[in-house]
């Protein structure tokens, strides 16, 4: 059944009669209940974010009017079915809300978490054409799996039956998931090579667990293993084993999701000071390697005085998580104004609760050291806004002469990466661009090597958690076709 | 899980060890290195293959004991197991007949000389190797480097074997007595630094392979970059290897010792947890 088949029904038809539409739009918005501030920036572990208890997430499900051109749906990256989860969510049937996030999503718990709603689904939502605040959908979506989760009775989707095609995805973040959980519905046989030694991705070297509990991804992990789909951890394709390799092995397609790479520095002096590093570094120490738990062999430094450059979402979670490692001033540096900061709203207003302070328009210009090469003092130029630029963002501009001196012990530099450049350089005849991405079709993410599909970073050069699923599910979607049209 | 198949003690503090792992042994070159992680909260250490056996799925290792994590590696027996190992990375080393090479290797960095020196000469160079240590107990594959070497220098602090003198003594007495096309050097930072300084004084082309502190050893962290000509670089992608000249090895030795005092405290930790 498509949307309006769906909407059709007769509980949903009931369900939009029991409610007049202004009375629904008069029910304020839900607030997530949250950790306090002040105890939550001492606690580096606890999930800020507690969940909607079921009251408050049937209330805000009335909220929605279940329009008949759902314009939310427009803006999810995936499609989610998004008034049919949230109408079930409204007459108390959790289990098939899951259900219905689980048709189109493989991670309904990390997304609930992790995405930005407020440019998507939320940012789409008819109550915004009324001058009300948007259904909170992203809350809705974690509600629902984390009950379906915490019930005990997770769903696995159903399996086509085995057509004893291989098929590889390299790399296990969110694109390589979503491929694998779509290959693996549809019968195939898939194997997920993993670089490192955890499986996840950025959802564990990147994103805190305050934000995103390691626990969760793993659920969604074991869910497809369950669904057949196998792992093989500390195997970098394109050195460990060839793409060749694969091919020789009969592996039939194969789905490069190898992520982000490089990080960017910004090529100041005093960048390669000790205690000057990229936010890859400071949060794959902290997440993936746990640095800061005793019990760990990996050394991190916890700066009492720590500035990161950048205003995106990784920048928050690195500001916040000097803050938990008992920084006294954590600071984000950022060049443009805080309307410009491409970061989530609620990472923004968690990071400003916890008392992180923001030094929008000042941009780093060098770092100075003391004798034993380690960072003091950072140097910034301060920047007023000018014309919009390329990306439609008021650019900044420096004013002339005024500059600061801030005192840092740490400095986390968190201006973007560059695609992993692995297997760009180890695949001959693949097409790369000069930033080192992988040229695709944007329909069928398939590669000038055919054999080769790709999606996520290496394709994208830095994008989010669900548009680089939303890659992987089309990518799976076509080398599906593509198999069958070559057999 | 990698099984250690076997384990040799070069002397107390350096240890050769055979591991299975017979894609890294399949896909290997010379100068490839491994990240290795030992115990679930385990750090994952950088350290070069210094050979392979095809037949046996094996790669060896040698490790010098320093720290928390190379004490845990250099811990553990034949039979048991690597928690985590993953690799060959970084650049393999570019071999061709360049002529006349001087390979200049001190302490622990003589192992993964060892390859290199192999395929040197496998390519028709004349291979001079000089091996350096403080001391005669230190020096390692010794004979296995003369297996594959022209000629074999041994140089070592206090003149208890071969010549007194440091490593740059003996590739200068190479340098003065023959024409040199390369010379390659492995070893530590400062010993590079100064073998750097003196092929530089005769114009003599020179790689080093550096070993910086690494987080992910696949081009994700950055923890390894360093200064080559004035552009920053990633070791554990652009490098390990690098012409020494333009290598900024003041910067290198700094950024290697950031860690120095957390590392002091927790190896001080882990030493007394043994002790007890």
């Amino acid at each position: 059944m498509n949307h309006s088949e769906e909407r059709a029904l007769a509980w949903r038809e009931e369900l939009r009669k029991a409610m007049k539409a202004k009375e629904r739009t008069d029910i304020p918005r839900v607030h997530m209940p949250e950790l306090n501030a002040e105890y939550r920036s001492h606690s580096r572990l606890e999930e800020v974010n507690l969940g909607l208890s079921a009251e408050q997430a049937m209330n805000e499900a009335k909220r929605c009017l279940d329009c008949a051109n759902p314009t939310c749906m427009l803006g999810c990256p995936v499609g989610i079915d998004i008034p049919r989860f949230v109408k079930n969510i409204e007459r108390g049937d959790f289990q098939e809300a899951a259900k219905t996030l689980k048709e189109t999503s493989a991670l309904p718990a990390v997304c609930g978490r992790v995405c930005p709603q407020e440019k998507q689904c939320e940012g789409q939502c008819i109550h915004l054409k009324m001058k009300k605040e948007a259904v909170a959908v992203g809350h809705l979506e974690r509600f629902a799996a984390d009950y379906e989760r915490e019930s005990g009775n997770i769903s696995v989707p159903q399996v086509a039956e085995a057509n004893n095609i291989k098929i590889a995805a390299v790399g296990s973040g969110p694109a390589g998931l979503a491929f694998a959980g779509d290959m693996a519905k549809l019968g195939y046989e898939v194997v997920v090579f993993e670089a490192l030694h955890e499986i996840g991705g950025v959802l564990k070297y990147g994103i805190p667990e305050f934000r995103l509990p390691n626990e969760i991804v793993d659920v969604e992990i074991q869910n497809l293993q369950s669904m057949g789909v196998h792992f093989v951890t500390n195997c970098v394709v394109g050195k460990t084993i060839t793409i060749k390799d694969l091919e020789d092995d009969g592996f039939k397609g194969i789905f490069v999701a190898s992520g982000a790479g490089l990080p960017r520095f910004m090529d100041i002096k005093g960048e390669n000071l000790v205690g000057v590093m990229s936010s890859n570094e400071y949060l794959t120490r902290v997440n993936l390697m746990d640095a800061a738990n005793p019990d760990s062999d990996t050394p991190v430094f916890k700066g009492k005085k720590v500035a990161i450059i950048g205003g995106g979402n990784t920048a928050m979670d690195s500001v916040r998580t000097a803050r938990r490692l008992g920084a006294e001033r954590a600071m984000i540096v950022y060049r443009r104004s805080e309307e410009e900061m491409p970061a989530r709203l609620e990472e923004v207003k968690h990071a400003k609760e916890e008392g992180i302070d923001f030094l929008t328009l000042h941009n780093p210009i060098e770092y100075i050291g003391n004798e034993q090469g380690r960072v003091t003092h950072m140097l910034l130029q301060v920047m007023q806004l000018g014309e919009p630029d390329a990306s439609g963002r008021r650019s900044p501009v420096e004013i002339p002469g005024k500059t600061e001196l801030i005192e840092v012990d740490e400095v986390v530099v968190s201006v973007g990466v560059s695609p992993n450049p692995l297997i760009p350089q180890s695949v001959e005849g693949l097409e790369v661009t000069k930033w080192g991405t992988v040229v695709v079709n944007n329909d069928t993410m398939q590669s000038a090597v055919p054999i080769i599909f790709a999606g996520g970073d290496i394709v994208r050069g830095g994008a989010t958690v669900i548009l680089a699923m939303g890659d992987g599910r089309r990518a799976a979607k076509s080398m599906d076709e593509w198999i069958k049209s070559n057999a | 899980m990698n099984k250690i198949v076997s384990k040799e003690y070069f002397s107390a503090n350096v240890i050769k060890f055979e591991v299975e792992a017979p894609l890294i042994a399949k896909s290997r070159k010379a100068g490839h290195f491994v990240m290795v992680k030992v115990g679930l909260k385990g750090e994952r250490i950088p350290l070069t293959i210094a050979d392979a056996d095809l037949q046996k799925g094996t790669i060896t290792l040698v490790v010098q004991k320093m720290g928390v994590s190379s004490s845990k590696l250099c811990a553990l027996e034949a039979g048991e197991y690597i928690t985590d190992m993953v690799g060959p990375l970084g650049k393999a080393t570019h071999i061709e007949n360049f002529g006349t090479v001087v390979c200049a290797c001190g302490g622990v960095g003589t192992a993964p000389m060892l390859p290199i020196v192999a395929a040197l000469k496998k390519a028709g160079n004349r291979v001079i190797t000089v091996i350096a240590a403080r001391t005669k107990d230190l020096i390692i594959l010794e004979e296995q480097m003369r297996l594959h070497s022209d000629e074999v220098m041994v140089m070592t602090d206090d003149g208890s074997y071969g010549t007194k003198g440091l490593v740059t003594n003996g590739v200068e007495s190479v340098i003065n007595r023959e024409k040199v096309d390369l010379c390659v050097t492995i070893g530590p930072a400062i010993m590079m630094k100064f073998v750097s300084q003196l092929t530089k004084k005769y114009e003599v082309p020179t790689l080093a392979s550096l070993n910086t502190i690494m987080v992910d050893g696949t081009g994700m962290c950055g923890a390894c970059r360093v200064s080559v000509g004035g552009k920053t670089k990633f070791v554990c992608v652009d490098g390990p290897e690098f012409d020494a000249h333009k290598v900024d090895f003041d910067e290198m030795l700094m950024r290697l010792g950031g860690y120095k005092d957390i590392e002091r405290e927790e190896n001080e930790q882990y030493q007394s947890t043994l002790n007890k």
